[in-house]
């Protein structure tokens, strides 16, 4: 081992060993989804099946929407736990919205707009606590959690909000060039987050303040502010997600509706790259996150696994995705 | 024959293929104060984290004690070897004992924490470096200045036969770094040996016995301290003739563009009044907690003052944070790097952007533009780095100061607030820097200029104000500012403005 200097061949193999590295961290969640794509579709015949790809898509869109919002939280360094319970919450005010409205055309898209006021109303509650009363993200969304599902239960009496429209189910049962309606909202989405977190000043500024905050603050960063609409965020992703899921089944249920899905939100986040302790991530991410998670379930289903056994092998995909998404990344 | 106690043989390191070290191959012996200088990037860093297990060698060998060694970190420690590394290794939530002992913590007979035995050496650990820090004291809440007596602290708490010191005094005014100096005569006595990284050489000089220096990795030259003098390194570590490094001082006009009036804090500043002309480089010297960091936090409303005006041009301003400080024009570059002025998970692009982005971006950043402007930066000051993608963690410390520096200079104000701004920058970026800062100044821009190396201070200042204590200790101009005024005003000796 005493030669004085690599040839060039050694030193070319190296560096294209750091690329591949490189590569491997930010595609790495895509080469998952293909893996799983390839392998579902060898599993069951029925997976490549039209709609059951659509259904897998529509399924996700739900908690995909909520975690594109979530992403931005996490980068900056929050969390935000109450995501489910503020859907149920969110829901049941835009279904009441709608019967007082009438249920029409007009009455739609203005619940529609109220639901994402609403929803931001209830993030920003979030916000206000974060930053103003310096509480940590934890604490205050398990608090708020617990409160926006209370407020849907007592004020639905623990019994459901039917909507008394016909045409509102057309909103979340319909489709629009071949996809579901909600798809196509996930995509447009993702498209413009994705847009605001690379492209855009805030963007830059969430990844700032979730990577130092003093740092942030010496350089002119108003870093509560920036917090604070991180969350107004996902609550108004939490408004649209609300009421495309009250228009597809026409109701919402005050015990079971959002039950769960601050974890799928999260899940996809985390299995998407991004870290939780902030500072950097990605949109394309958390939608193939969201992807991995829906066919996951939908292959579990097809194999007939047993339903109270799908959440293990969810339990096993977070914690594999970050463990293999650990493996590139050393302290030095 | 003499007493080997580190030797190298070929060593070299390449991160993802490219060579940072090549080829070294030394010798030092036991009990002497080694010498390490080059330019920012050189690799000194790199050498002393090989020696220290930080990273592995890519080739060759490292002989302690004669003995063949593949070191990691833990191997490293149980030889006998610690390190004052460059960038603060304290962990900001635990508090100063327990970042002394931190990982070696002394434990009772049914192993639990023995908490007061730490406490108490801790204590005579800080009482023999005279720091003024309190055992207890969290991290988070001590200054730069602190944080570096700590670390000193941390190296020196178990008897090592290696004692690495990465640039120690760059945030140290004259008596600390008298006190450190002190130290590492005393350990040389005792046998230990010290290998000393600085850009300060005249330091390297006084405190070395053999002086190496490094150029892009390569080994260039090892000699006697006594028998090089400070030129002949500085030309050895650039490969060229130096010639002079301050520009001459610019002229002030009379018009004062911001005035301080009797701000205070309570504890830390007591009426503090000051006037910074147009085009003018107003500097403060002090020694350490005399509050000048503290002072520029506040005039940036990152402190709150418990009374004072700042007036800018003339009318009264409130300024509550750094945005207020941006909106008036007032730019600061912090002292702490890595703890306020970088961040090192960010690109080198995005880091000098970071305080401007406003310019890059109406509702989409412009992303080529910003491109263009940070090149221009790396350029200008020499930043060594692979690309302007790279994160600033993968960077050199010098070079990380200077993206920092370029970071509050793209903001453009009228009034910069520089805290140690050439922490840790060789000797030929500081020309490039000083004749940066002097052209600005000459296009009407006015600076407040904190610096501990007197030398800059007394290099580049049109006016300095010595601080002693969160007070005003002297306001010198012309003749009057050279080394004995401001020090003899900084430790209270002399006090009074010399007219
Ligand atoms: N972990 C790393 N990964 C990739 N490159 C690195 C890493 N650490 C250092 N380098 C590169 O190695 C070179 C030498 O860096 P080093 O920190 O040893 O310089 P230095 O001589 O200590 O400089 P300074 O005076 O600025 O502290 C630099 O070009 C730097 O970019
Ligand atoms: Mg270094």
């Amino acid at each position: 081992m005493n030669h004085k200097k690599l040839n060039a061949a050694e030193v070319g193999a190296k560096g294209l060993a750091g690329l591949k590295k490189i590569e491997m961290d930010k595609f790495g969640p895509f080469l998952a989804l293909l893996v799983l794509f390839a392998v579902s579709a060898l599993a069951s015949p029925y997976f490549l099946r039209l709609r059951n790809l659509t259904n897998i898509l529509r399924q996700v869109s739900y908690t995909g929407i909520i975690g594109l919002g979530m992403t931005f939280v996490i980068i900056s360094g929050g969390i935000d736990l109450s995501v489910g319970s503020m859907l149920a919450l969110v829901g049941g005010i835009g279904i009441l919205l709608l019967n007082y409205l009438g249920g029409g055309a007009g009455a739609i898209i203005a619940v529609f707009f109220g639901a994402v006021v609403v929803g931001a109303v209830a993030g920003a509650t979030n916000g206000f606590a974060i930053t103003k009363g310096r509480v940590a993200p934890f604490i205050v969304t398990l608090g708020t959690m617990s409160i926006f599902r209370s407020l849907t239960l007592f004020i639905s009496n623990a019994g459901e909000f039917r909507s008394h429209s016909s045409l509102y189910p057309s909103v979340g049962m319909g489709y629009f060039l071949g996809l579901p309606n909600p798809v196509w909202i996930f995509l447009f989405l993702t498209a413009l987050f994705h847009l605001v977190l690379y492209h855009t000043r805030f963007g830059r500024y969430v990844c700032a303040v979730g990577s130092n905050e003093r740092v942030a603050v010496y350089a002119a960063i108003k870093s509560t502010w920036i917090k604070f609409y991180t969350y107004v965020i996902v609550g108004a992703t939490v408004g649209i997600s609300a009421v495309l899921l009250s228009s597809r089944l026409n109701s919402i249920s005050s015990t079971n509706a959002g039950a769960g899905y601050e974890l799928d939100a999260i899940a996809a986040v985390i299995i998407g790259g991004t870290s939780l302790s902030g500072g950097s991530g990605s949109i394309i991410g958390t939608l193939i996150g969201a992807l991995i998670l829906g066919i996951v379930n939908n292959m579990l289903n097809m194999l007939g696994v047993s339903p109270y056994l799908q959440g293990t092998v969810k339990g096993i995909v977070i914690i594999g995705a970050v463990l293999i998404q650990r493996k590139g990344k050393r302290l030095f | 024959m003499s007493d080997i106690l580190v030797r190298t043989a070929h060593l070299a390191k390449e991160f993802t293929g490219v060579r940072v070290l090549n080829d070294i191959n030394i010798e030092i012996e036991r009990g002497e104060v080694f010498g390490i200088i080059g330019e920012n990037g050189a690799g000194k860093s790199t050498l002393i984290k090989l020696l220290n297990g930080t990273h592995f060698p890519t080739e060759g060998e490292i002989f302690f004690e004669g003995e063949k060694v593949h070191l990691n970190t833990p191997v490293a420690k149980n030889l006998g070897i610690s390190t004052i590394p460059q960038e603060f290794n304290l962990v900001k939530d635990l508090n100063v004992y327990e970042n002394i002992f931190l990982g070696r913590e002394y434990r009772r007979r049914g192993g639990l924490l023995d908490h007061r035995h730490m406490k108490q050496r801790a204590r005579e650990l800080l009482h023999s470096l005279q720091a003024e820090v309190s055992p207890t004291m969290k991290i988070e809440m001590c200054s730069v200045a602190e944080k570096q007596m700590v670390e000193i602290a941390k190296a020196v708490a178990y008897n090592s036969k290696l004692l690495i010191m990465d640039e120690p005094t760059t945030v140290l005014t004259p008596i600390e770094i008298g006190i450190l100096f002190d130290l590492i005569h005393r350990l040389r006595e005792k046998g230990v040996t010290i290998i000393y990284i600085s850009h300060k050489l005249k330091e390297v000089r006084q405190v070395c016995d053999r002086v190496m220096v490094l150029r892009d990795g390569e080994f260039i030259s090892l000699d006697r301290a006594s028998d090089i003098v400070e030129h002949e390194m500085a030309n050895k570590m650039v490969g060229r003739e130096l010639e002079q490094i301050f520009p001459p001082k610019p002229t002030p006009s009379d018009d004062v563009v911001m005035r301080v009036e009797n701000l205070s804090v309570p504890g830390l500043l007591h009426n503090i009044s000051f006037d910074l002309r147009k085009g003018e480089i107003l500097g403060f010297a002090g020694l350490g907690g005399s509050g000048r960091t503290e002072l520029a936090e506040t005039i940036i409303g990152i402190r709150k003052k418990s009374a004072g005006t700042i007036f800018i041009k003339g009318k009264k301003r409130t300024i509550k944070s750094p945005s207020d400080a941006i909106a008036n024009h007032i730019a600061y570059l912090p002292e702490d790097r890595q703890g306020t002025g970088v961040l090192v998970d960010f690109s080198v692009t995005n880091n000098v952007t970071l305080g401007s982005l406003k310019k890059y971006a109406h509702i989409l950043i412009n992303h080529r533009k910003e491109t263009a402007q940070a090149r221009k930066y790396v350029k200008e000051f020499d930043i060594r780095t692979p690309s302007l993608k790279t994160k600033l963690r993968f960077l050199s410390g010098g070079n990380q100061q200077k993206v920092s520096l370029a970071k509050s200079l793209d903001s453009r104000p009228e009034i910069f607030i520089f805290d140690e701004p050439t922490r840790g920058i060789d000797i030929n970026a500081k020309m490039h820097i000083f004749s940066f800062v002097h052209d600005l100044v000459e296009s009407g821009i006015s600076c407040i200029f904190i610096s501990s190396e007197l030398e800059e201070v007394i290099g580049v200042c049109n006016r300095v104000i010595v601080m002693r204590e969160g007070h005003v200790a002297g306001d010198l101009i012309g003749s009057d500012i050279n080394e004995e005024e401001i020090m003899q005003r900084a430790t209270g000796v002399k006090q009074g403005v010399a007219v």
